[in-house]
């Protein structure tokens, strides 16, 4: 019998070094954490922290290399290593980082100390990077998969919090139920093109997609690829699940979803839609449009009218996101060109200091959350002004710059997704974007009149006292600087997004 | 190069605000004394500014420029002109006499800290030319005063600073988007993105639909911010809860944020829109000064009386704005400072009524001019002020306005004239009810005038009077940057300002002859 051997693909494992070394991590905290007794205290989180740290510095070094040598795809063109991918895993590992300083002591305060959250978190990142990298719609899926079962169990970790449970459960049904919808499209789209890579979409069109002839099934395929992305960056009207999940899940997983999630969920649907769909922009940007600009509105009108912190901040999220679909409209109409405009970098960098900024709000809700994580109703936060005035001072840059205040990273990045909208003639969702953003800072009005203002009623001298610990201080102190710095010298980090983005347009197909 | 003295003017507050935030909160005495020494200080630079001005010069002074955000072409560009001078002159002298003057009576530190940012935003607004820069300043301002408001403020504060803080960005949403869009616009003709604005303005032209829309963007931000007639709503309730020294600084300088606006960012880019559209401006700003008038006169409380009054005062600043001849401009300049000082001094007044009575209720006060003739006195002489009275600066700069308008807005000006009669009802009556008549038994331990509330008054009192005596130097200043504002809209429209007849000369006749 005569059977051809398979031969496997070469594989640059140096290229894969932010991937392995986090997959590495993840392995060795659950081999090696569950054969030897409990880690002394904070050394999971440490080791967590620094593999974050090597991965990113491992990105930094290919990101240097992809400027000289040019964007290469790896694995039998499966990823591509390029700036973007580079950006996008520096930003992962970034929310990674801070989140393993949030986490070590909410999980010591909850009693629920172990290796199992670190190696989920470090799967979920894999994750993202995948979604970032992927360069074929079966590892696109691969990656979300990844994210998403990591995040299923991480929503429900907090085994002493029924609402945790609540939580994993409905991420899980609505997060599988939104999967399948992904996988059809992939499959609607494979039918309509005959591939699933992203650069072999692009040049079906024409050969195997024609103009003449009837493209239903690649639309119906981008219709329900959309679904399962906007599904991911909670979109509305995919956004259901958000708040639930996150005033559920454990206040650090919270942050964690927030962050990392985000920027994989992003920067997958920026790639997809420009690097493999961009033939029929057309046809999928009006569809962003109307998304992003109710999302935009439906976010921050509910953001307003809650009166649970976390809750408040998930609607927030769900603006922030329509906020960066106004991004994606942009990049939607240079998609597939060689001046590709400043949609793609504008929003990379939105989601970026967004996830730094969600990470340290975050934070602070986890220690304004108490023993017991259940201390995140408004209340909860009156009085942290006279408590503790520096943790309310950081609450407040934070959230001012969630609310776009100028000098801080919030408003560099709305600036730049304005001036992408505008660049691109798209005034009016460019206004609609910035009343929405109005609408929302009511909401962080609402928190910092709580924490600053409000008089203290009875009841609350009962509330266990506000522990700040070094690890979570740390994070804090760390987003409120960069937050401050970027706001103020936003000039690098700038010039780095657009490189980023220059370095995937300019190599590739 | 020489000292940027202008950046010394944003950064030396800004600097006190750190300082004070780093304090201990155990030694209030060094945190107050940090707070007037960098305020006076800085005080003391923008009379430096003022001093060496050049005055024949319409351009811009001690222009500092450097780059700042690269990629987006935003540089940190701050100038001063005969516009700005005496904004920033008022900004400078109004905080330390503030700080110095009005205890907020709780978390001193906190307070200092942020009335000092905001005196770094203030400064930051009225210098800046960037377009990006000013921006960030102008929006910077509301959290401070959002915080000044909420913190110290009365009852229904926290429903005041946060319709002021919301409105405000209603306007700054329509701004930013309409910033953004004159930039890329102009890069078309510039080669390269910029947000400079002597740039635009100078090298720029829109389409003609397209540059209404902008000024239009621009105009809503600065229409929130004066405010103008229907969207002024914000005003009263901030003034009203506002604590004192809030009160003082939102009338004295911020309102002006506006109107400069309008003249520095409207008027300049946008020359053709502006003239477009001056009648809607004038018929607004008429409006204003009416409604305000007649609002003001309803009011029971002598504090929500004057915010109103202000409302109509800023009316006049629009209608000379809009009314396009050098002379209304430069009496709308000169009205900005004429406000600021007459209405931060009467809110200082209203305060101190306050401290003693804890009412600003006008019922509740009656005859107060027997008990306390210096203090009833001194508010006399800021409310004729605030009246127009000749002799005194509301005078100058009102009547600067009207004959500047008159011969552009005929009938605007003749229905804004009934505005200053109104203004002489509302304020009159008010003292007479306050001050006049018998103090009943409430009233009649009210304190005079302490010295030290006496020393803050008298710097108020002194430039109401010097300015309304001779406003020369002052004019001399103002004119040449506002004829070159004039001239600008000449070139960029073909607008021709109506010719004024000479002042006759009248000849010097010698003692004795007929």
């Amino acid at each position: 019998m005569n059977v051809d051997r398979f031969t496997g693909p070469s594989i640059a494992w140096f290229d894969l070094s932010p991937l392995l070394i986090l997959l590495g991590a993840a392995l060795v905290l659950l081999v090696v954490g569950a054969l030897t007794p409990k880690w002394p205290r904070g050394l999971y989180a440490a080791f967590t922290a620094v593999a974050a740290g090597a991965s990113m510095v491992m990105s930094f070094v290919l990101w240097d290399d992809v400027t000289d040598q040019g964007a290469r795809t790896l694995v039998a063109d499966a990823v591509v290593l390029d700036g973007f991918s580079s950006f996008a895993t520096i930003a992962i590992c970034i929310s990674l980082l801070l989140a393993c300083l949030i986490t070590d002591d909410y999980l010591r305060r909850e009693q629920n100390d172990g290796p199992e959250v670190y190696a989920l978190y470090l799967t979920a990142a894999i994750g993202g990077i995948v979604m970032a990298m992927a360069n074929d719609l079966i590892v696109l899926f691969l990656g979300l998969e990844v994210l998403s079962i990591s995040f299923y169990v991480l929503a429900a970790s907090n085994r002493r919090r029924i609402e945790s449970q609540e939580s994993g459960l409905k991420y899980f049904v609505l997060g599988g139920f939104s999967s399948a919808f992904f996988l059809y499209g992939v499959a609607l789209l494979y039918g309509g093109s005959g591939s699933t890579r992203y650069d072999e979409i692009v040049a079906s069109f024409g050969s195997v997609v024609s103009t003449e002839r009837n493209d239903a099934l690649v639309l119906a395929g981008v219709a329900l690829l959309l679904v399962g992305l906007a599904f991911k960056v909670s979109a509305v009207p995919f956004h259901f699940w958000t708040p639930d999940v996150y005033q559920g899940a454990p206040t650090p997983v919270t942050a964690y979803m927030a962050s990392a999630g985000k920027v994989g969920a992003f920067a997958a649907m920026l790639r997809v839609l420009t690097e493999a769909l961009p033939n029929w922009k057309d046809d999928w940007r009006p569809v962003v449009w109307v998304i992003a600009v109710i999302t935009l509105v439906v976010g921050s009108m509910l953001a307003v009218v809650q009166t649970n912190v976390k809750r408040m901040l998930a609607y927030s999220s769900i603006s922030h996101a329509g906020f960066i679909l106004v991004g994606v409209e942009a990049a939607g109409h240079r998609a597939g060109e060689p001046d590709a405009g400043l949609g793609v970098s504008a929003s990379l960098l939105y989601v970026m200091l967004y996830a730094v900024l969600v990470l340290g709000t975050f934070a602070v809700v986890t220690l304004v959350g108490r023993t017991g994580d259940n201390e995140t109703d408004l209340s909860s936060f009156r009085g942290l002004g006279r408590t503790r005035p520096a943790l309310a001072l950081a609450m407040t840059v934070l959230l001012l710059a969630q609310a776009g205040v100028p000098l801080t990273s919030g408003f560099v990045a709305k600036f730049g997704v304005i001036e992408a909208a505008v660049g691109e003639k798209s005034y009016a969702i460019a206004v609609i974007a910035m009343l929405a953003s109005v609408i929302a800072a009511f909401l962080y009005l609402r928190i910092m009149v709580s924490m600053w203002i409000a008089d203290p009623e009875p009841g609350d001298e009962q509330l266990e006292a506000v522990r700040v610990p070094f690890a979570t201080a740390l994070a804090v102190v760390l987003a409120v600087g960069f937050t401050l710095v970027v706001g103020v010298a936003p000039g690098w980090l700038i010039s780095a997004a657009e490189n980023a983005t220059t370095i995937a347009r300019s190599t590739l197909p | 190069m020489s000292f940027p003295i202008l950046t010394a003017l944003v950064a030396v507050p800004a600097v006190g605000a750190l300082l004070v935030t780093v304090l201990s909160q155990k030694r209030p005495e060094w945190i107050k004394l940090v707070a007037i020494l960098t305020s006076v200080f800085t005080g003391a630079l923008s009379v430096w500014v003022l001093s060496s001005f050049e005055t024949a010069d319409a351009g811009f002074q001690f222009v500092s420029k450097h780059s700042w955000i690269e990629p987006w072409g935003i540089s940190w560009h701050l100038g001063v002109d005969g516009i700005s001078l005496f904004l920033v002159v008022l900004t400078g002298v109004l905080f330390p006499l503030v700080i110095v003057g009005v205890d907020p009576h709780h978390d001193h530190k906190r307070y200092l800290a942020w009335l000092l940012l905001l005196e770094a935003g203030m400064m930051g607004s009225f210098l800046s030319l960037d377009l990006f820069l000013f921006f960030v300043f102008f929006e910077i301002v509301l959290v401070p005063m959002y915080f000044l408001i909420g913190g110290w403020g009365s009852e229904g504060r926290v429903y005041a600073a946060t319709k002021f803080f919301l409105y405000t960005m209603v306007g700054s949403a329509f701004m930013l988007v309409g910033i953004v869009s004159t930039a890329i616009l102009a890069r078309e003709q510039i080669g390269r993105l910029t947000f400079d604005l002597v740039e635009i303005a100078e090298t720029a032209d829109f389409a003609t639909s397209t540059a209404r829309w902008l000024f239009f963007a621009f105009a809503v931000a600065f229409a929130v911010k004066v405010p103008m007639f229907p969207l002024h709503t914000w005003l009263p309730d901030a003034h009203t809860q506002a604590p004192t020294g809030g009160s003082v600084i939102l009338a004295g300088v911020m309102l002006k944020l506006g109107t400069y606006g309008l003249l520095r960012f409207g008027v300049y880019l946008f020359p053709e829109a502006a003239l477009w559209s001056r009648e809607l401006f004038l018929t607004l700003a008429v409006i204003g000064i009416i409604y305000g008038a007649i609002a003001a006169t309803m009011q029971k409380d002598l504090k929500r009386l004057v915010a109103y009054s202000s409302v109509a005062h800023l009316g006049f600043i629009v209608l000379g704005t809009f009314a396009f001849t050098s002379q209304s401009m430069t009496g709308a300049t000169m009205q900005m400072i004429n406000h600021g000082l007459s209405t931060g001094a009467l809110f200082l007044l209203v305060g101190m009524i306050y401290e003693r009575r804890h009412t600003r209720q006008i019922a509740d006060l009656k005859g107060i001019q027997k008990v306390a003739p210096i203090f009833a006195g001194a508010f006399m002489i800021v409310m004729l002020s605030s009246i127009g009275v000749p002799g005194l600066n509301g005078f100058v700069g009102e009547y600067l306005i009207l004959i500047g308008s008159f011969l552009t807005a005929r009938w605007w000006t003749v229905v804004a004239a009934a505005g200053v009669i109104l203004a002489a009802l509302y304020m009159l009556w008010a003292y007479q009810r306050v001050f006049h008549g018998e103090p009943d038994e409430a009233n009649r331990t009210f304190p005079e005038l302490r010295a030290k509330e006496a020393a803050v008054l008298l710097p108020f009192i002194g430039l109401i009077v010097f300015t309304g005596v001779y406003p020369k130097p002052m004019l001399d200043r103002i004119e040449p940057s506002v004829k070159a504002l004039i001239t600008h809209v000449s070139e960029k429209t073909g607008y021709q300002e109506p010719t004024v007849p000479e002042p006759i000369e009248v000849e010097a006749h010698e003692e004795g002859q007929p």
